[in-house]
């Protein structure tokens, strides 16, 4: 074990990024969940990194080849399904297997592709540059002023829809709005954690939240609190240990999950 | 019609869910004027909550009109409301959704607002969804089936806040089967089908 790795100022830059999306993810992810769409995390994840990889053919970077890819999920979903809500588990299952698809064919048929496919779904944390900390501090204050707006009125739309509806509001607008946040996230947090990564942080974090918190503000603290816990410890192990980032986190976070449903249903009744 | 006091205003209004369908309400006339309880009666499929839909936008209006008061805001509460099942909200919360103010809430209610919904009856939680719309900063309020899932004591609780509500000055519409609550609440009920 090095410990003395911890404290290289080598791995801050990258320790600041992953920490930034591992305080976003969950956050949304607790949308994601009210709105039963959590699947659409690992669609969106999967689709950036086939985003991405189909950028090696073009002269695009990276990163605009991801976001183009969870953009291009997005207006697909709405293009198959109208955008409509409760009907989205078909269009984000279709975009898993697209995404997962372009990709495997990509890898296999440039050799290119192989080692960026490789740290995409791997997670490339610690090979992260300054540009992937602009746009995570970028994505941060797009996140904290899009929610700011959007909240109330995802929330309202989702427990009052016919009194949302008939004070003017437009529930597929403000959805629309909200897909294209998580999607724009997802893409930027695929270039940096890995698809796995980001889809754990997404998932669990707000899944824990759910069944614990006593309000929604509580389970947004939750979340938020556990995936950065979950985040710092998976990072320090996989420095400690000299593992990949990416798999310790998912385990990690997959661990708190089983432990707290087990422990859950040891006490207490069961809930969704 | 009562011209210009009223609140809102249906006139001759015939509405549906799809054009395919046509028309399943209507032709329906009436208005209400602030600080009235309007009762809407009428056997099941005789398009009562069609009715409410098509004034709040949600249905397809076919022919005739609604026409709310300048600056009027509506509230409607239709008969489902959203599983709450596994969703971390509380009371609290979801009246500051609407606006509608905790105050006048029933003590039982009161003390279990930090509470996830979730952990709450039926009943209670029908009451805070109704609360939350009736309450809710506004001149005109639609009720679907407002007495679904109330026990006697919430059908009490119910009456004494649309009483209060258009003492307040608001414009109210209530659809409703139960007509023993209608004719106790209302100041006129019109009969659909």
């Amino acid at each position: 074990m090095n410990f003395e790795l911890l404290f290289d100022p080598l791995f801050a830059r990258p320790f600041a990024i992953g920490l930034v999306f591992a305080a976003l993810l969950p956050l949304l992810g607790c949308y994601l969940r009210l709105r039963e769409e959590w699947l659409a995390a690992l669609a969106l994840a999967q689709m950036a990194a086939a985003g991405a990889l189909l950028s090696l053919l073009t002269s695009l970077p990276l990163m605009a080849g991801g976001l183009a890819g969870a953009f291009a999920a997005v207006a697909l979903k709405y293009a198959y399904e109208g955008g409509q809500r409760h009907r989205q588990g078909a269009a984000y299952a279709l975009l898993l297997l697209i995404g997962w698809g372009i990709s495997v064919l990509l890898v296999s048929n440039l050799p290119l592709a192989d080692r960026v496919g490789h740290a995409l779904f791997d997670g490339q944390l610690y090979f992260t540059e300054v540009p992937h900390l602009v746009a995570a501090v970028a994505c941060a204050a797009m996140v904290a002023g899009g929610l700011w707006r959007l909240s109330p009125r995802l929330l309202t739309a989702h427990f009052f829809p016919d009194f949302f509806r008939s004070r003017g509001g437009s529930a597929k607008r403000i959805g629309l709005l909200f897909d294209v946040l998580v999607a724009a996230t997802l893409a930027l947090a695929t270039m940096s954690i890995g698809v796995m990564s980001a889809f754990a942080l997404i998932f669990v974090p707000p899944w824990l939240a759910f069944r614990q918190a006593q309000s929604w503000r509580g389970a947004q603290m939750r979340a938020v609190t556990l995936g950065v816990m979950a985040y710092t410890l998976a990072f320090v192990l996989a420095l400690m240990l000299d593992q990949p980032f990416g798999p310790l986190l998912v385990l990690v976070l997959a661990a708190a999950g089983l432990s707290v449903a087990f422990w859950q249903r040891l006490h207490d009744s069961p809930r969704a | 019609m009562s011209g210009d006091l009223s609140l809102l205003a249906v006139d001759r209004l015939c509405a549906g869910w799809s054009r395919s369908g046509g028309p399943v309400v209507g032709p329906v006339s009436f208005a209400v004027q602030g600080g009235e309880i309007l009762g809407l009666a009428g056997p099941n499929g005789a398009g009562k909550s069609t009715l409410l839909a098509a004034i709040s936008g949600a249905a397809q209006v076919f022919s005739g009109g609604v026409t709310l008061a300048p600056g009027a805001r509506l509230a409607l509460q239709m008969q489902q409301t959203p599983e709450l099942s596994g969703i971390p909200l509380s009371g609290s919360e979801l009246l500051r959704l609407t606006g509608a103010p905790a105050t006048g809430l029933p003590p039982y209610l009161q003390r279990r607002l930090f509470e996830r919904l979730d952990r709450l009856s039926g009943g209670q939680r029908q009451c805070l969804h109704l609360w939350a719309c009736l309450d809710a900063p506004g001149e005109v309020v639609l009720l679907d089936e407002p007495t679904n899932n109330l026990d006697p004591a919430g059908v009490e609780f119910l009456a004494t806040a649309l009483r209060q509500r258009a003492a307040q000055g608001a414009a109210i519409v209530l659809v409703s089967h139960d007509g023993e609550f209608l004719a106790a609440v209302c100041h006129r009920i019109e009969r659909l089908g």
